[in-house]
């Protein structure tokens, strides 16, 4: 029930919307949902609107274990 | 004549205003040596076997970023004659326009109609202008019929797939369909795509020197690339197809505009790319021909013919699972879900 | 890996086939271990797409049965909603705003939304936040359908407050939304349930945080994981389910760590919080849940369509046979309901499991479980 994408905030503009971007597609989004949101930081984004940050040092620490399983399988 | 003004019913009547819009704005773009005169019937010679096709276009908006519905009236005509082994010679045109249309919108599109024959190296030699009331039509409509000469005795068909032949692609996929959906819809995002329509007769003309190992190709139009692929083992009780999903080309913008969106690449309409099945033994030669072609830069290999499943179209997935590939259904329309 | 390209490598890796393997050794050891079959049912329409898109079926155990619950927004809408929006257009001069998802979704004599798209009085959007220049533009009524679960629930407040604040008194709102807690709770009571585990929809999940899902961990509750959607995610939630189950625990737990904070986030439910209260919920296939939904609250009252436009209120009415009910509680897959395939495709579907591409019907039809 909720397609959701993970880009990144490259500029924030005075009316709480940011311009985001993924590859070569950039679009605007809503940043009401998140709290003290920064350009350089990755939000999660449903229906326009980011709907909280993705944690990129939890998503490495994820994919270290995984390496990690693969090795040593 | 002016091209500032708009189309009134009088322009469709057969009267003199009709003839103004005739003679003073639309044969002017469109003649040629081939259409040297306004006449009811052009004539012409094709040597052989002839091919004829005709379609429609509809398509709102009809202007969109990459082209409008001029190119398309013609790339897409002459795609459907190219993909069957034909060499694309003539077009007509007819034209249903809504009172109101702006002027100056029918002058890009004829515009728009003569730069794309002239890159098909095809001409239109006929054609025809209704204007329908305000609100009973699209803004403007076109439907072109194409004529074409085929390029040598061998006939393209689903029914030459075998077991074992390899299944190609000739670019990567779901730019058109994206562009005009943010265009129709307004949606800002993949507002930066654009469709990739152009002519496929010179990846069709080179695919066609492999004589018989050419089974069969079509344009990956709408549907996208999982209508044809299911259209090519759709009544094959032998054989199905097996893809594998890290093969297909997806630009960025596209996969990233397509997540949001909820939508699929692969069925999503395309103008400039088809799918091809040959012979195994020239899958190789094949492809290094689209690849010396500008629109068959990255053509690939995605799948091969097999018994396993007969009739239907397997993806083997990036994980390594397997599911079937179905045909699209419905509307293709954004969703949360 | 390099910031800049860290979302694009990220998807890439989490769906690579040499990462996978390791992850479906565990899960083949752990279900053997199991032996028993074990159900494990996700409750989100994007998962039970992305389970079936990535193929992953095909990959677990045969003792390891993925059930699709209710979690499909159009889905649990009651066909009553759709002939209650196609009253407005007949007999309004509103405008309808929705998501594309209800689009297509019949109302009880077949009719649907899409076929008032061409003359502009069907508009759909991709984001609540089109509703205020939407609503700007016009000079009449403009009713959005808000459907959804607490995924998409802030988003619509958050769009209610920003067009209430730019004075948009044309903009009313048909809600339907629904919360998953307390249908997980009906998919529990129900008596003949059987269910060994919940895979827990990873985005909603990123509003309501952990917490909500507690009581999955009380007497007559089952392991609860909260799973991310790519394909290692998918692979790392059901093994993290199986292997709780192999080892008697009842845990709530979270895998979907990257996006999901055990609080959840707290600004997305305060904006909830302003403008919505909870509500009973009419669901389609299970009847009235309590306290299942959001309504907005009273001082809101008149951007409410309910009242406004004096709808009648919802009611379920199934087609005669349709099974739908009993595959929404995961009691029935879908193959074992006669009419699957048959009379029910997704080009002419009967019930609400079948009517939206997130169905667990659908779903079950276009990617072929009954055929691979």
């Amino acid at each position: 029930m909720c397609l959701a994408v993970p880009m990144k905030i490259v500029k924030i503009d005075s009316a709480g919307k940011a311009l985001v971007k993924q590859d070569d597609l950039e679009t605007e989004v809503d940043l009401t949902l998140i709290e003290d949101p920064k350009v350089g930081d990755y939000v999660i984004i449903h229906a326009g609107y980011a709907i909280d940050l993705l944690d990129l040092e939890e998503a490495q620490e994820r994919l270290k274990l995984f390496r990690a399983l693969e090795e040593s399988g | 004549m002016s091209t500032s003004g708009r189309i009134t019913l009088e322009h469709g009547s057969g009267g003199a205003l009709s003839r103004q819009l005739t003679e003073q704005l639309i044969y002017p773009i469109l003649k040629s040596e081939a259409y040297g005169e306004l006449a009811d019937a052009t004539s012409f010679e094709i040597p052989g076997r002839v091919y004829i096709t005709t379609d429609t276009y509809v398509v709102d908006p009809p202007f969109f970023p990459g082209g409008d519905i001029g190119t398309l009236g013609v790339f897409g005509t002459c795609n459907d004659l190219a993909v069957c082994g034909a060499r694309p010679r003539y077009l007509t045109m007819g034209l249903v326009l809504e009172e109101g249309f702006p002027t100056s919108d029918l002058k890009r599109v004829l515009e728009s109609v003569r730069r794309a024959a002239d890159r098909s190296r095809v001409r239109v030699i006929s054609g025809d202008t209704k204007v329908v009331p305000s609100g009973k039509g699209g803004g403007i409509f076109m439907n072109t019929t194409g004529v074409g000469e085929a390029l040598g005795p061998h006939l393209l068909s689903v029914k030459n797939i075998k077991s074992g032949d390899k299944v190609l692609i000739s670019g990567p996929i779901g730019s058109h369909g994206l562009a005009i959906l943010a265009a129709r819809e307004g949606l800002k995002i993949a507002a930066s795509l654009r469709s990739d329509c152009a002519p496929l007769f010179p990846l069709c003309e080179a695919l066609y020197s492999l004589g018989k190992d050419l089974r069969f190709m079509r344009d990956a139009t709408r549907g996208g690339a999982a209508a044809v692929l299911n259209e090519a083992v759709a009544n094959n009780s032998e054989c199905g197809l097996e893809i594998l999903e890290t093969a297909i080309p997806v630009p960025g913008a596209v996969a990233a505009a397509s997540d949001l969106l909820g939508l699929n690449p692969v069925e999503i309409a395309n103008e400039g790319v088809l799918i091809a099945v040959v012979a195994p033994t020239a899958a190789d030669k094949a492809i290094s021909l689209l690849r010396s072609l500008d629109t068959g830069r990255e053509a690939r290999q995605i799948g091969a013919a097999a018994g396993r499943y007969p009739g239907q179209v397997i993806l083997e997935t990036a994980v390594g699972g397997r599911r079937i590939l179905d045909l699209p259904r419905g509307l293709l329309l954004p969703r949360i879900c | 890996m390099s910031r800049s390209q860290a979302s694009t490598s990220l998807k890439q890796v989490l769906q690579d086939r040499r990462l996978a393997e390791p992850l479906l050794q565990e899960i083949e050891k752990t279900a053997a271990e199991i032996s028993r079959t074990v159900r494990i049912m996700e409750v989100c329409g994007t998962h039970t797409v992305a389970i079936r898109r990535s193929g992953i079926h095909s990959l677990l155990p045969g003792n390891v049965l993925l059930l699709s619950g209710p979690g499909c927004p159009v889905c649990v809408t009651p066909t009553s909603y759709i002939d209650n929006a196609l009253q407005l257009l007949e007999g309004t001069d509103a405008v309808v705003a929705s998501f594309g998802d209800m689009l297509k979704v019949p109302g009880s004599d077949g009719r649907n939304l899409a076929g008032y798209m061409g003359g502009g009085r069907v508009r759909i959007v991709y984001s609540p936040a089109e509703l205020l220049p939407m609503a700007g533009a016009i000079s009449g009524p403009l009713v959005f359908l808000a459907i959804g679960f607490e995924t998409t629930i802030p988003t619509v407040a958050a769009a209610f407050l920003q067009a209430r604040r730019a004075g948009l008194s044309n903009l009313y709102l048909y809600t339907a939304f629904k919360t998953v807690p307390p249908a997980l709770r009906a998919l529990l009571s129900s008596p003949d349930r059987r269910l060994d585990g919940f895979l827990l929809p990873g985005h909603v999940s990123v509003i309501i945080g952990e917490q909500p899902y507690g009581f999955l961990e009380e007497p007559g509750g089952v392991p609860g994981v909260i799973a991310g959607f790519e394909p290692l995610d998918l692979l790392q939630g059901i093994l993290a389910v199986l292997r709780q189950i192999a080892r008697g625990e009842q845990r709530v737990e979270n895998s979907y760590t990257r996006a999901v904070r055990p609080q959840g986030n707290p600004k997305a439910r305060e904006i909830m919080d302003q403008v919505l209260d909870p509500a009973d919920a009419l669901w389609r296939g299970f009847g009235e849940i309590q306290d299942s939904g959001l309504a907005l609250k009273g001082e809101y009252r008149e951007a409410d369509a309910v009242p406004h436009f004096s709808l009648p209120p919802l009611y379920n009415l199934e087609p005669p046979g349709c099974a739908c009910a009993q595959v929404l509680q995961g009691r029935l897959l879908p193959t074992e309901c006669p009419l699957f395939g048959s009379s029910c495709t997704p080009e002419a579907p009967i019930g609400p499991c079948m009517v939206s591409s997130e169905g667990t019907c659908a779903a079950s039809f276009r990617y072929g479980e009954a055929v691979l």
